[in-house]
């Protein structure tokens, strides 16, 4: 069977972190590519999840995700060794990665994991890569380690000082262009609102900063443009023209507004979800407990 | 409008008349009145999403069947992209041969059940037949669709479809991008001559514009589903969830995997939009998303999708072809109270075909003629309010003989909408070209083939709507019937 659940991780209680298993994604694809997944072959979602990381000998890659709408929560359920019955990727150009110079890659929450495939590629390329990872609190920190194995330096931030600066990201980014000369290169990847920010920080600068736009999906080829984004005054699609756009030129504001168009309908889906996911929970607690019984 | 148990009634009474005489004259077949495709009433019909067109009964197909003139020179067959050949299945109907007469089709064509729902006949096969010219309307053509639909059904509930006979194979490989009409064609053909065919679907589902675009309502999924099968059941692989360029160069299908020919059949992308002001805004739509969320996504079941769909109260959508009736014909479905369709031109210059233009209406959407959009509103969340048009009015024919529509200055009115669907047509996609540079395509992104479909890359075929632009679901078969054809001999030669 395809796409087999190789190993899965908690990241926060949220956050999750799950190893699958597909060769051909694994051996195609590029840093910045997506997939496109769904957990119900006939009535879910498609999702687009940014591809974290890759083995190709293994035959593997990462998706990190945080349990935010049906899919996610869905996914969140399957276990080691389930499948997930549609794995479509890897989508979207991959990021253009050459010799600058100095780059600064800013990620915010589960934005680290997308960001951390640059991260390799930029270093390879020879180049100075200084990593700001931000998020609410400590516990919501990812890809940590795996940074700092890569970058040739990291500054961390939270929210609420309970690990690194208590800091939002731009103002070690704001700090970073300030230097003399600036860095050659920005690339920022997380909530739309860290992205906007973290552009509108470099903007007087005129440090050229690349966001990575993670918009509502259906097919992810270029046919529904559901995707679609404001850039530069002209509508570009972010499966195939993107995911990474000059972040200078996005209408964030826009693109935020129609990121939303659906939480009135996700909500009332998910209060109608809420007696049934109960014994979705209800049964994956007593399998685990089952399990632990049996280990013992 | 009568009910299909009244028109049958009538229909077996005439039917019994005319099996009484010895021999029909041409004057009797002549005075046959077409028989009207049972349907289900406009107030019921807006109100679920099953298949409008009921089909005929077998009095009905058999009766409709009789009204062909059989005319030597077959001029019906040379209106059909695939040449079916018409007059001798309608003839097997006519005689009660239904069996027959499937098989007949079934020789040119693997998607009757289809064709029969989706073609524009009356463009094709109806446009040249004797019995509309007699009646000076092709639309009172003998029925060729209703007749194919109605013997396809027949060997569909059967259960006894037949797969196409396969020939020993050859051990050669062929690859299809996509699985919609143009490729299901091809690979129906290809695989005939015994070589292997693997398909290549970047959705969850195959059938391309079948499954995603065409609603439930005039083509159940069902049905396509069933089509499908058969093609599983001749030994074609269907590969879902997979891109070609994306997840796999095309380039490495020829050098790396072992595939001798490569078809693309990958259909029309990315959507055209207006590009007026507030065209990006929360409850603006291609028409090519809505329908993919009502369709392939079944955001209509609200019971168990997933798939959310915005539910608008007040609909305008733009355009006039099939795409954008069937826009206006879905989002009455998923609750609409009203659905404006707004067209620059008036009805005359609709692509749409007639029937599609006339159920619409039926079910209550109001047609703006010689109207366009030129902005779309919308309040502080940049959700539609409203949307600002234009009047026209027809002046002077334009080169192509048409009266092109002329702005009326200081037109302007606002109309009340919560919900704008943008239904003008597509670009073409741009992945296969952007991916693999060996094809040549046109300025505006389609795909050059020769006279037998061939790209510029050797042993790379495309057809369907990646070289023709927006076309139907029969051209696209067509086209794929003739790269199988070039593929056929090239792997027979080599």
């Amino acid at each position: 069977m395809n796409n087999r659940i190789i190993s899965k991780e908690r990241l926060s209680e949220n956050v999750w972190k799950m190893t699958v298993e597909a060769p051909h994604i694994a051996e195609e694809r590029r840093a910045g590519q997506f997939v496109i997944l769904q957990v119900d072959n006939n009535f879910g979602e498609r999702i687009p999840l940014t591809i974290a990381d890759a083995d190709t000998a293994a035959g593997t890659i990462t998706l990190v995700f945080q349990t935010v709408g049906a899919t996610t929560r869905k996914l969140a359920l399957k276990d080691v060794g389930d499948s997930i019955p549609d794995l479509l990727g890897p989508l979207g150009r991959p990021t253009h990665i050459e010799k600058v110079g100095r780059v600064v890659c800013v990620g915010g929450g589960i934005g680290a994991a997308p960001l951390y495939p640059i991260v390799q590629a930029l270093k390879a390329a020879g180049n100075k890569v200084t990593v700001v990872l931000g998020a609410r609190t400590a516990e919501l920190l990812v890809f940590e380690k795996e940074m700092r194995a890569s970058a040739d330096s990291v500054i961390i931030c939270t929210d609420d000082g309970s690990y690194g600066r208590k800091d939002v990201v731009t103002a070690p980014l704001k700090e970073l262009c300030s230097a003399v000369p600036p860095p050659d290169q920005v690339i920022a990847i997380g909530p739309p609102v860290m992205m906007k920010f973290c552009c509108e920080t470099t903007r007087p600068f005129g440090v050229p900063t690349v966001v990575s736009l993670n918009t509502i999906m259906i097919d992810g080829t270029g046919m529904c443009g559901g995707c679609r984004v404001t850039v530069g005054g002209e509508t570009k699609f972010v499966c195939v023209d993107g995911p990474e756009f000059d972040g200078h030129k996005v209408d964030f504001d826009n693109m935020m507004k129609r990121m939303k168009a659906y939480r009135k309908y996700e909500t009332q889906a998910a209060e109608k979800e809420a007696a049934h996911e109960c014994n979705l929970l209800k049964m994956a607690k007593e399998s685990e407990r089952e399990r632990n019984e049996k280990q013992k | 409008m009568k009910s299909r148990n009244e028109m049958d009634a009538e229909a077996r009474c005439l039917l019994g008349e005319l099996l009484a005489k010895d021999k029909l004259t041409a004057r009797d077949r002549a005075s046959i009145p077409q028989q009207e495709m049972p349907s289900q009433s406009a107030g019921e019909r807006i109100g679920n999403t099953s298949e409008v067109a009921l089909g005929y009964t077998p009095a009905m197909a058999r009766l409709e069947a009789m009204r062909c003139l059989q005319c030597p020179s077959k001029p019906c067959v040379s209106g059909c992209p695939v040449a079916i050949d018409i007059p001798e299945f309608v003839k097997a109907i006519a005689e009660g041969r239904d069996a027959d007469a499937i098989a007949i089709i079934k020789r040119r064509s693997l998607l009757p059940c289809v064709c029969g729902r989706v073609c524009p006949q009356e463009k094709q096969c109806m446009k040249n037949c004797t019995a509309g010219k007699i009646a000076g309307d092709p639309e009172k053509s003998v029925a060729i669709g209703r007749l194919e639909r109605y013997v396809a059904d027949l060997e569909r509930e059967s259960g006894r479809s037949v797969p196409p006979p396969v020939k020993p194979s050859t051990g050669k490989k062929v690859a299809v991008v996509g699985s919609g009409p143009a490729s299901v064609t091809f690979a129906v053909d290809v695989r005939r001559e015994g070589h292997d065919v693997t398909m290549f679907e970047a959705f969850h589902k195959p059938g391309g514009v079948l499954m995603y675009g065409i609603p439930e309502f005039r083509l159940p999924k069902s049905i396509v589903e069933k089509e499908l099968d058969n093609l599983r059941a001749m030994g074609v692989e269907i590969r879902t969830d997979f891109v070609i360029g994306r997840s796999r160069p095309l380039k490495a299908l020829l050098e790396k995997d072992g595939y001798s020919a490569v078809f693309i059949g990958s259909g029309a992308g990315l959507p055209k939009f207006m590009n007026i002001p507030g065209e990006n805004f929360v409850g603006v739509f291609s028409a090519n998303e809505y329908l993919t969320r009502a369709n392939l996504m079944k955001a209509y079941d609200t019971d168990h999708a997933d798939t959310p769909i915005y539910r608008a109260k007040r609909v305008a959508v733009l355009g006039g072809g099939n795409v954008a009736m069937d826009a206006a014909r879905t989002a009455l479905r998923l609750g609409a109270e009203k659905v404006f369709l707004v067209y620059r031109r008036t009805e005359a210059e609709m692509p749409a075909r007639v029937e599609e233009v006339r159920h619409a209406r039926e079910e209550g959407v109001e047609f703006l003629l010689l109207q366009n959009a030129v902005r779309i509103l919308g309040d502080e969340q940049d959700v539609v309010t409203g949307m600002e048009c234009v009047r026209y009015e027809l002046g002077e024919p334009d080169e192509s003989g048409r009266r092109r529509p002329v702005l009326i200055p200081g037109s302007e009115f606002v109309l009340d909408v919560d919900c704008v669907i943008v239904a003008i047509g597509n670009e073409s996609n741009p992945l296969i070209a952007a991916t693999t540079p060996e094809i040549n395509v046109d300025k505006r992104g389609h795909i050059v083939v020769d006279e037998d479909n061939r790209t510029s890359m050797p042993h790379v075929y495309a057809g369907g709507d990646i070289v023709l632009g927006a076309a139907t679901v029969i051209l696209a078969m067509g086209e794929g019937r003739r790269a199988a054809a070039a593929v056929n001999r090239e792997l027979a030669g080599a």
